[in-house]
């Protein structure tokens, strides 16, 4: 169950090696959380953050979860409630990150990244959603980005992708009202991680950690979208309203 | 036997999902509601949901999540409100009355008042059942001398989760009387219950005020005073610091005489007028209440209190439940809400309450008047909050920053004296502690396995703590 102050007691992570994702089950952990399952393509990649949690006295376990797979979803859901009992939270955490020209003449990977981003969160969320309906309580924390506020050229499919489902969650959260189940949208901006190794970092670029903390913050303050870093929100909401002209200038550099 | 009639027939409402929270206004969950007007209703409504369970609910008092039931069935008992007063000889103390389960002490009150008589117990609230009354063992400003509500409860009739109705008492079945007793409504659902209401002389009290420069003082004042008293609280200011740490208002009283009672009121001693005079709007932003804001309104109360008054009169609702005139006052939180953090340590660890008190006036914690009291000794009953020692209440806005550890600590240290929380006040606390708080765990533990081994009687809060 959840308690007055955000903390959870079990969590699913679809996208079990994000890194942005495992800085928050750290902090979870750190709380009151003791049961975590990890759904990942595959197992093996995520041996070592298995037997980092189960060292710290958390009942720990994987799931093969394929974003791409979406007749699997329901599946994955049921296999992880069968493995914890009720999921207090589940982290949207899988995605695809493209910050190459290239994808524009690669359509075939291109709709890869949006089933990924978009499709999987759709599906996964959804399936998320009737398990957390039935069990009367639950949040899906759903990861989108604030590239998804306004996409740039430079990162056309990976944003849209993301407005897609960062559209998607907050209509989710909407539906879910009354259940007491709930969708959270998190948007973080420019990470460090090994997703965006070699990228050039954006303003207030930040790392999993401080984005987790923020997180936390935002659970126990019970806020419906949180932005991570908290500037990122007076900075978007002033972005997405310029004019076009300024924007392809600003986006550009 | 004068008998009140019952409410007007309740609103059945058609199985309906909803979303419940406690008065915290933290951690809502979503079950099928329902108000059955009848055991034999309740019977039906038993089995429909046996994999998440049935929980009921009374006035929805608990502050965290003590009368839900996530995707399972919620009892409401509110409408259902019927209640009689036994005659008894004139010449005895206390007069027995019986009460359905869904009765709040606002309902007998304004019928008791006016016949000369008064709960046994009343908490901060009068809007509260007879039922959650039970089940969290109720305590109020009199427990130093009376002890806890079910100190006062004769029998009581609980429905089981096989659906059989029993009658239990402190000499009948006592083992899951006690087990019912602060049981947290999970031993089964109380439909009624009869208990010991006391004669009162007037609906005035008698009333003495001191003003407490910091907490030595106040703890003082109580070790030494309380006893003259039937009722005794403090009002605790928690964000002083310095040598105003603890700074009190001490306010204790009895019942007055029809005679000390007429200058005020008048011919009749026993008019009872208990009404809201505001509701709080119905939307608060975030963070109106802030240390600046909470600081000035303790700073302002304090200064209006006297230094000393004695022999005031003030009527009951003044003296007993001055929160129930703000309508909805727990909306005043904002979205995040607040929760209470409620402790009891024994008086040989005062060192302790001082510590805490300390601790939490250095956190820059944000909180209004805090509430210290000292206990009499505890009851029977296992999972019964009070206990011989101080106990401390606050209202902490849920949003605060580091809040979480900071309470972790905070219950270290009580459980490290050998105190404990309430489990109705509780949202937060890890449920490993719990054994150690209330030692007697497993005694209800094996009560509860003989009347619901299949978990039928279930709530968050007993998910949550793992009870």
């Amino acid at each position: 169950m959840r308690d007055a102050l955000g903390s959870v007691q079990s969590v699913l992570v679809l996208g079990g090696n994000s890194e942005i994702a495992l800085a928050i089950v750290d902090r979870l952990v750190a709380s009151r959380c003791k049961k975590v399952v990890l759904g990942v393509r595959s197992p093996a990649s995520a041996t070592a953050t298995l037997n980092r949690l189960r060292s710290a006295g958390v009942d720990a376990d994987t799931i093969v979860f394929d974003a791409l797979d979406a007749a699997s979803h329901t599946k994955v859901i049921d296999a992880a409630a069968a493995r914890m009992g009720d999921i207090d939270m589940v982290i949207l955490a899988f995605g695809i990150l493209d910050g190459h020209s290239e994808i524009d003449t690669d359509p075939v990977f291109a709709a890869q990244v949006v089933q990924t981003n978009f499709g999987g969160a759709v599906s996964a969320g959804l399936a998320s959603a009737v398990q957390l309906r039935k069990q009367g309580h639950g949040t899906i924390l759903s990861i989108t980005s604030v590239a998804g506020v306004r996409a740039r050229a430079e990162n056309m499919i990976y944003a849209s992708s993301k407005a897609g489902m960062d559209s998607f969650s907050q209509a989710l959260g909407d539906a879910l009202i009354g259940t007491g189940a709930r969708c959270v949208v998190v948007r973080p901006g420019f990470v460090h991680t090994h997703m965006t190794e070699g990228m050039k970092p954006a303003p207030f670029a930040t790392t999993p950690d401080k984005i987790a903390d923020t997180v936390i913050n935002g659970l126990q303050k019970n806020k419906e979208i949180i932005w991570a870093p908290s500037i990122m929100m007076p900075m978007f909401l002033t972005l997405r309203h310029l004019p076009r002209f300024l924007w392809r200038k600003v986006s550009a550099t | 036997m004068p008998s009140t009639p019952p409410e007007p027939a309740a609103i059945r409402a058609v199985p309906s999902s909803s979303e419940l929270f406690g008065w915290g206004r933290t951690a809502p969950s979503g079950a099928d509601v329902r108000r059955p007007t009848s055991p034999t209703e309740l019977q039906r409504a038993l089995p429909t949901n046996f994999e998440r369970g049935l929980i009921a609910r009374g006035l929805g008092r608990s502050y965290g999540d003590a009368a839900q039931n996530a995707g399972g069935t919620v009892v409401e008992t509110m409408d259902v409100a019927a209640f009689t007063i036994h005659e008894s000889d004139p010449s005895s103390d206390t007069v027995l009355v019986t009460a359905d389960a869904g009765a709040s002490i606002d309902r007998l009150l304004h019928a008791l008042v006016p016949q000369g008589l008064f709960v046994p117990v009343t908490p901060g609230t009068r809007y509260v059942t007879v039922g959650g009354a039970i089940a969290a063992d109720i305590h109020g400003k009199n427990h130093h001398l009376k002890g806890s509500w079910c100190n006062h409860v004769v029998s009581l009739h609980l429905q089981l989760a096989d659906g059989s109705i029993v009658e239990i008492g402190p000499d009948r079945d006592a083992e899951l009387f006690w087990a019912t007793a602060g049981g947290m409504g999970l031993t089964g659902v109380i439909l009624d219950a009869t208990f010991r209401c006391p004669r009162i002389g007037s609906s005035q009290l008698v009333v003495d005020t001191d003003r407490a420069a910091d907490l030595d003082a106040v703890c003082e004042l109580m070790r030494s005073g309380d006893h003259l008293y039937d009722y005794s609280v403090a009002w605790i200011d928690l964000m002083a610091t310095g040598s105003a740490m603890g700074r009190s208002v001490l306010t204790r009283g009895r019942f007055a005489s029809a005679e000390e009672a007429a200058p005020k009121i008048g011919a009749d001693p026993y008019v009872y007028k208990a009404g809201e005079l505001v509701s709080a709007p119905p939307f608060m932003p975030a963070g109106l209440l802030n240390k600046l804001s909470i600081r000035a309104f303790n700073e302002l109360w304090f200064r209006k209190a006297p230094v000393e008054r004695r022999d005031e009169i003030q009527s009951i609702p003044t003296f007993f439940h001055p929160l129930d005139m703000v309508r909805g006052w727990n909306r005043i939180y904002g979205p995040a809400g607040f929760l209470q953090w409620q402790f009891v340590v024994p008086f040989d660890a005062t060192s302790t309450l001082t510590t805490i008190v300390e601790e939490l006036s250095h956190s820059g914690c944000t909180s209004f008047l805090a509430v210290l009291k000292s206990f009499g000794e505890g009851n029977a009953a296992p999972l019964s909050f009070p206990a011989g020692g101080w106990t401390l209440a606050l209202d902490i806005p849920a949003g605060v920053q580091g809040l979480g550890p900071l309470l972790d600590r905070l219950d270290d240290l009580v459980v490290g004296v050998g105190g404990r929380i309430y489990l109705a006040k509780d949202s937060r606390v890890r449920p490993e502690l719990l054994p150690q708080m209330y030692p007697r765990l497993h005694e209800w533990r094996e009560v509860r396995e003989r009347v619901d081994p299949n978990r039928r009687i279930m709530s968050d809060l007993a998910r949550r703590l793992g009870l």
